[in-house]
């Protein structure tokens, strides 16, 4: 009995307890409501300039390049920055648009590759940039650059970060080089002929290229092979240079590792050792130069027999037209291409200045790409590829016609004519559908850019 | 009935629809065209039922023989189970880097094989020039994976079977054989329907093991619609593959149904 009246008194205490503290939270929950409401009311202003701008790309998507922006990069600006990046750009332009069409976007700032903002603008109104790039004008960016970021006659973004491909060899694979031939003027002979004697001593294929669906192999027949071998791209598409090309390109994939349809970057089969020689995009093997400088060494694309072909990357940021924070946004893009920032963006993440001004003192694994990079570009021989223009929603389609060629040539085995007879069909619907006109290294064109 | 309604029948609507849809927003027969005609369209088709027909009878010769270990309640067979069960806990991708890291030419498969003098140069197991070989690894990568999937759900039906009728064939002097072929597999037939239906249609789906030992070298039908979507910017052409999976998906369920009816005794 005792027990139990114990219990019923202690229980009752406690609902008692409970029913008290429930009623003091619910009444706490409605006055800090209230006030929290009235805060918001009244200071919504203050909120909407001081809160953290959302700043998305889809670059520097790995977890040390996100850490690395939101550390060293943007800590230095004032303003709280909610970096945030995809590691795909379908993904990145689906959420721009997304935001877009709905009207509520969140974002303030993206940054993306020339060719993503080429894909937003043929879906959705991108802010006019002129305003930004007028402010801007003591940052000197180069007349090319400042070309490509305009769409359709309008600056659709702020010329950002830049890079181009280039290759890199292990040190190992030196002594097997041709006699006479020097890394820093390789033709592409050369490079055959450095790969079948690496085959004969080792007896495996030691060049590699990034063939997997995320690699970029696709760039390296638009921009270096094509214009190496045929002076041009879409003009020449079908050519007998081009038939030339693909048939040098074969015996090149022969002495390619078997494994290159599942490379992606190629800093890591350079850093694991199943490659010695390989090409890529700079940012996606300076990780292979930085973690073992006296191993490898990088050096510019080789020549064909029409010249050294090279493709830039370029890289911008542009203002959502949904943003809020429109003069923060503004106050960013203006802090990210500083030159004490690019420095940094440079040293962190291997991304060059748009301005092409590079700080002295560099650390040997960005010292070698530069160079390289530099040597490309000034090479006597240098046939330089413009990212292509106009292909708006085509620009995907456009690259599949590539990448079709060379699975169908390379992987498949087929005869290379009719392969490129009837990609060249299709190369012709997908500039007919853009309407794009041609565009360097092909010869500049009056109406859409006839394949030839 | 809102939620199906939200998630399951609208999304597969809105994929039907983009799937007989042009770019240009007409209704019609172009993107399914475009689909026939797509290179490496009906190569996409041959891989997936070669690794359908490779995956499905060894991952089910595997999960018979541990669900009948398991159920046999031996010493230590409870964590068995959790070892079996481990790599359900494993996303499909990192379980295809983690075999990637295996099968790659400096991996552990064959850093073994040199350290062992089994081999003195590595082999290229992930070459696109050895379709077949590929696919092997596809399939030993995703047996390990998904294995247990099928296991749960075999243990799950050897336990509903009645001890009487194992007993009943103990009277019969029935060798241990026996009483599998005869008594467990067809009492086990309705589960066996059920985990080879469910097994068939999560293996159309199988990307990311794909991508990440096979990358270019190999297609299958849902590495296609990945990649038209992601690489391609081609989402009328990513929605009809997805609907040509959901219809094989559906035969195959059909088919299993048919060819392995349960018997209304088995059923009760």
């Amino acid at each position: 009995m005792h027990i139990r009246s114990i219990q019923q008194r202690r229980s009752g205490m406690a609902r008692r307890d409970v029913l008290r503290l429930g009623a003091l939270a619910a009444g706490g929950a409605i006055t800090a409501g209230m006030a929290s409401a009235c805060g918001a009311s009244s200071g919504s202003g203050s909120a909407a300039s001081s809160g953290p701008l959302v700043f998305l790309s889809d670059q520097l998507s790995s977890t040390d390049e996100e850490s690395a922006m939101r550390r060293q990069v943007l800590s230095g600006f004032g303003t709280s920055v909610n970096f945030t990046s995809f590691a795909d750009a379908t993904q990145f332009i689906d959420q721009v648009v997304a935001q877009s069409k709905a009207g509520v976007g969140k974002l303030d700032l993206i940054g993306g590759l020339q060719g993503d903002f080429v894909s937003l603008a043929a879906q959705i109104k991108l802010r006019d940039m002129s305003d930004v790039i007028a402010e801007l004008r003591n940052r000197n960016f180069p007349p090319q650059y400042l070309d490509l970021a305009k769409i359709n006659g309008t600056y659709r973004f702020v010329p950002w970060i830049q890079a181009s491909y280039l290759m890199v060899a292990n040190k190992q694979a030196l002594p097997h080089l041709p006699a006479g031939a020097d890394v820093n003027t390789l033709s592409y002979d050369q490079l055959l002929a450095w790969g079948q004697a690496l085959k004969k001593a080792t007896g495996r294929e030691l060049f590699g290229l990034p063939a997997s669906p995320d690699g970029l192999i696709k760039r390296f027949i638009e921009g270096y092979l094509y214009p190496s071998y045929t002076g041009a791209l879409n003009t020449t598409f079908k050519s007998p240079d081009a038939v030339t090309m693909w048939e040098y390109f074969k015996q090149l994939w022969a002495v390619s590792n078997p494994q290159s349809p599942t490379y992606a970057f190629m800093q890591e089969p350079l850093l694991s050792g199943e490659v010695w020689v390989a090409w890529d995009h700079a940012v996606r093997m300076i990780d292979a130069l930085k973690q073992q400088p006296d191993q490898f060494v990088a050096f510019p694309a080789p020549s064909g027999p029409m010249g050294k072909g090279s493709l830039p990357v370029l890289g911008g940021l542009s203002i959502p037209a949904t943003s809020k924070h429109v003069t923060e946004a503004k106050s960013l893009i203006a802090y990210l291409t500083e030159p004490k920032t690019t420095a940094a963006m440079l040293d962190t993440e291997a991304w060059f200045p748009p301005t092409g001004k590079l700080p002295t003192n560099l650390p040997p694994a960005l010292n070698g790409e530069a160079k390289a990079i530099q040597a490309m570009t000034n090479a006597p021989d240098a046939v330089h590829c413009e990212l292509a223009v106009g292909l708006g929603a085509q620009s995907a389609a456009y690259d599949q016609v590539f990448i079709d060629t060379f699975t169908a040539i390379a992987l498949h085995n087929q005869p290379i004519g009719p392969t490129l007879d009837k990609a060249a069909t299709t190369l012709q619907s997908v500039l007919h559908t853009a309407g794009a006109a041609c565009w360097k290294p092909d010869p500049a064109s009056t109406g859409v850019c006839q394949v030839g | 009935m809102a939620y199906l309604l939200v998630f399951f029948v609208s999304p597969m609507a809105s994929g039907v629809r983009l799937a007989f849809t042009s770019q240009t927003g007409q209704l019609g027969l172009a993107t399914i065209h475009q689909l026939v005609n797509d290179p490496g369209f009906w190569s996409s088709i041959t891989n997936t039922l070669i690794m359908l027909g490779l995956i499905l009878p060894v991952q089910f010769a595997l999960a018979i023989v541990m669900a009948l270990l398991v159920n046999a309640r031996l010493r230590g067979s409870g964590l068995w189970l959790y070892i079996y069960l481990l790599p359900l806990g494993i996303s499909e991708l990192a379980s295809g880097i983690l075999w990637y890291s295996i099968f790659t030419e400096q991996g552990w498969l064959n850093s073994i094989l040199t350290d062992l003098g089994i081999i003195h140069q590595p082999v290229i197991w992930l070459s696109y020039q050895h379709p077949l070989l590929l696919i092997c690894t596809i399939v030993i990568a995703e047996a390990w994976r998904s294995t247990s999937i099928i296991v749960i759900i075999l243990v799950g039906g050897l336990q509903a079977i009645p001890k009487d009728y194992l007993e009943a064939a103990d009277v019969f002097h029935a060798s241990p054989w026996r009483k599998f072929w005869h008594v467990t597999l067809p009492l086990l037939r309705p589960t066996l329907r059920t985990a080879l239906i469910l097994r068939t249609v999560l293996a159309f789906e199988v990307f990311a093991t794909v991508i990440a030992l096979a990358g270019s070298s190999l297609d299958v039908l849902a590495t296609k619609a990945n990649n038209a979507y992601t690489q391609f910017q081609e989402p009328h052409l990513a929605a009809a593959y997805g609907v040509l999976i959901m219809l094989l998906s559906l035969a195959s369920a059909a088919l299993f149904l048919t060819v392995l009816p349960v018997r209304t005794e088995q059923a009760r």
